[in-house]
């Protein structure tokens, strides 16, 4: 029953003209879990899935790979992660963003 | 700190009208939208104060209407708007007694505005005008590209109230030699090294009297997730001028160089705003002016009617020239047909349309297309750029009537 309310608004006392108390706003938690490479085990994209695991959701939800146009390839992925380390600054050395691309184009 | 369940008592009790979305739990899942490009699948999530709407990210929301709310008039409900933001760290708590707005920079005396003293400054005013997304409409590009992968309903119509932000640069007293005002929100990065998201605009549009700070959205408080307490309003430019949860306001004597405007949001600097496809532009500039664009929303791509008479229903918008035509074709552009325009609810609205026209049996391709009192029409073909934005060639509507 928590769990099922912690998402409402809680807007404190706001039926009466006294306005007084903080208004706080409660987002659903993300769901989307990023894909797990291709052939079970993973072999060859283990280190880009578990960099992405580890990197990807500090800052967006993994419905921001999840969406973008399938089959892109590596120089898409290749520019969205450098985007994301160049751009936003995501602390990401290049050998791990190298393989989270090489992942991300082998996946989605 | 009071228990939720508490408050729950206290909300249900008191019979919150506007708010009675507050005790709906948040998982409220009504299914799922297929839209019609690749990875196009989008839950829809009902968010509080929102109705289910498809939720292309979640954190940060990014949430699109449903397109048959365009269908219901000229204004959009506030709990179908739109919902974008850029950076993770948005305001889940704000204490509108304590809100204060900052004036700052370039000026003589910065100031620190409460609601009470923005709303008490000189020229409240309210205007209805589209806010949409730059992206609005880049799941459609062909090549796709990056961003977020929007179907049409990154757009929306309100009335908005407030007051124009000239009154409150003059308060503070824009100085000699400033030329751009940066906006900036209450919403952060998750980490310090990347960039806020603060956008500018020129000093003389900021003080032309129609860029506006508004508190109040279709006679009401500005829905959570739409900028609550306070947001810019900026007539016929895109929505990324739109800074919600709005709190500073610094008057700069030299241009802004913040990513999101000398590196983001950037347009192919021509006429079309468009290159081949495929290609990146030579120079550009910042997006700015909304261009002309038009939908029929009574029948959706792929319907079946009934043949025989046929009464279609749409809208159309422009930057601010106003509509001047919307000409509607049942035959994929050979013949045209003149629509009554609705309502005009100001140059900056939505403008509903109508037609009645006979549709024989069989498959019928029907065309919408605007032409704006500026002159400029939707082109027949959509055009392309690489960031994906300003979409908005003649839309195309395959329907069978049986």
């Amino acid at each position: 029953m928590r769990a099922l309310l912690r998402g409402s608004i809680v807007l404190g006392l706001i039926a009466g003209p006294a306005l007084a108390a903080p208004r706080t706003y409660a987002v659903p938690d993300p769901t989307a879990q990023l894909t797990p490479p291709k052939g079970g085990g993973g072999a060859s994209h283990a280190q880009g899935y578990e960099a992405a695991q580890a990197n990807c959701q500090t800052c967006h939800s993994v419905d921001y790979i999840a969406t973008q146009p399938p089959g892109r390839g590596k120089a898409f992925w290749e520019a969205e992660v450098s985007k994301m380390i160049k751009a936003y600054h995501a602390p990401i050395d290049e050998a791990d963003g190298h393989a989270i691309a090489a992942y991300l184009a082998d996946t989605y | 700190m009071m228990d939720p369940l508490d408050r729950r008592a206290l909300l249900l009790r008191g019979g919150l009208g506007a708010f009675a979305a507050a005790v709906q739990p948040l998982r409220a899942l009504a299914g799922d939208v297929e839209l019609p490009f690749g990875n196009g699948q989008r839950p829809l999530v009902a968010y509080p104060g929102k109705r289910p709407l498809l939720q292309t990210t979640a954190r940060p929301p990014q949430l699109e209407t449903p397109f048959s709310v365009f269908d219901e008039g000229a204004i959009t409900p506030n709990d179908a708007f739109f919902v974008r933001y850029h950076l993770a760290d948005i305001p889940l708590e704000i204490d509108p007694d304590a809100f204060r707005l900052e004036i700052k920079g370039h000026v003589e005396r910065p100031v620190s505005l409460s609601l009470a003293e923005i709303k008490a400054l000189p020229g409240q005013t309210e205007i209805v005008a589209v806010n949409q997304c730059s992206g609005n409409s880049r799941g459609f590009f062909e090549p796709r590209m990056a961003g977020g992968q929007l179907a049409n309903g990154a757009m929306g119509c309100a009335r908005w109230t407030g007051v124009p932000l000239k009154s409150a640069l003059d308060r503070a007293g824009v100085k000699a030699g400033a030329v751009q005002v940066a906006l900036d929100g209450m919403d952060g990065p998750v980490l310090p090294e990347t960039p806020d998201f603060v956008k500018a605009l020129s000093l003389d549009h900021a003080r032309d009297g129609q860029v506006m700070l508004a508190w109040g959205m279709n006679g009401e408080d500005l829905p959570w997730l739409n900028g609550y307490p306070l947001r810019l309003v900026v007539p016929g430019y895109y929505g990324t001028y739109w800074v919600k949860h709005l709190n500073a306001v610094t008057v700069l004597d030299a241009p802004f160089d913040g990513f999101f405007m000398k590196t983001a949001y950037r347009i192919p600097d021509n006429a079309c705003a468009c290159t081949e496809p495929g290609k990146a532009a030579t120079a550009t500039v910042p997006i700015n002016r909304l261009n002309v664009r038009s939908f029929l929303t009574s029948l959706t791509d792929g319907a079946r009617v009934a043949a025989g008479s046929v009464r279609l229903r749409g809208i159309a918008f422009d930057g601010g020239s106003g509509i001047r035509t919307v000409a509607v074709s049942a035959d994929d552009g050979r013949t045209w047909m003149e629509a009554a325009l609705g309502q005009d609810l100001g140059a900056y609205a939505f403008r509903t349309w109508s037609l009645g026209i006979d549709l024989a049996p069989g498959a019928h391709v029907i065309r919408v297309r605007a032409t704006a009192n500026d002159g400029s029409v939707q082109p027949m073909e959509p055009r392309w750029n690489q960031s994906g934005y300003m979409r908005n060639g003649v839309e195309t509507t395959r329907v069978r009537a049986a």
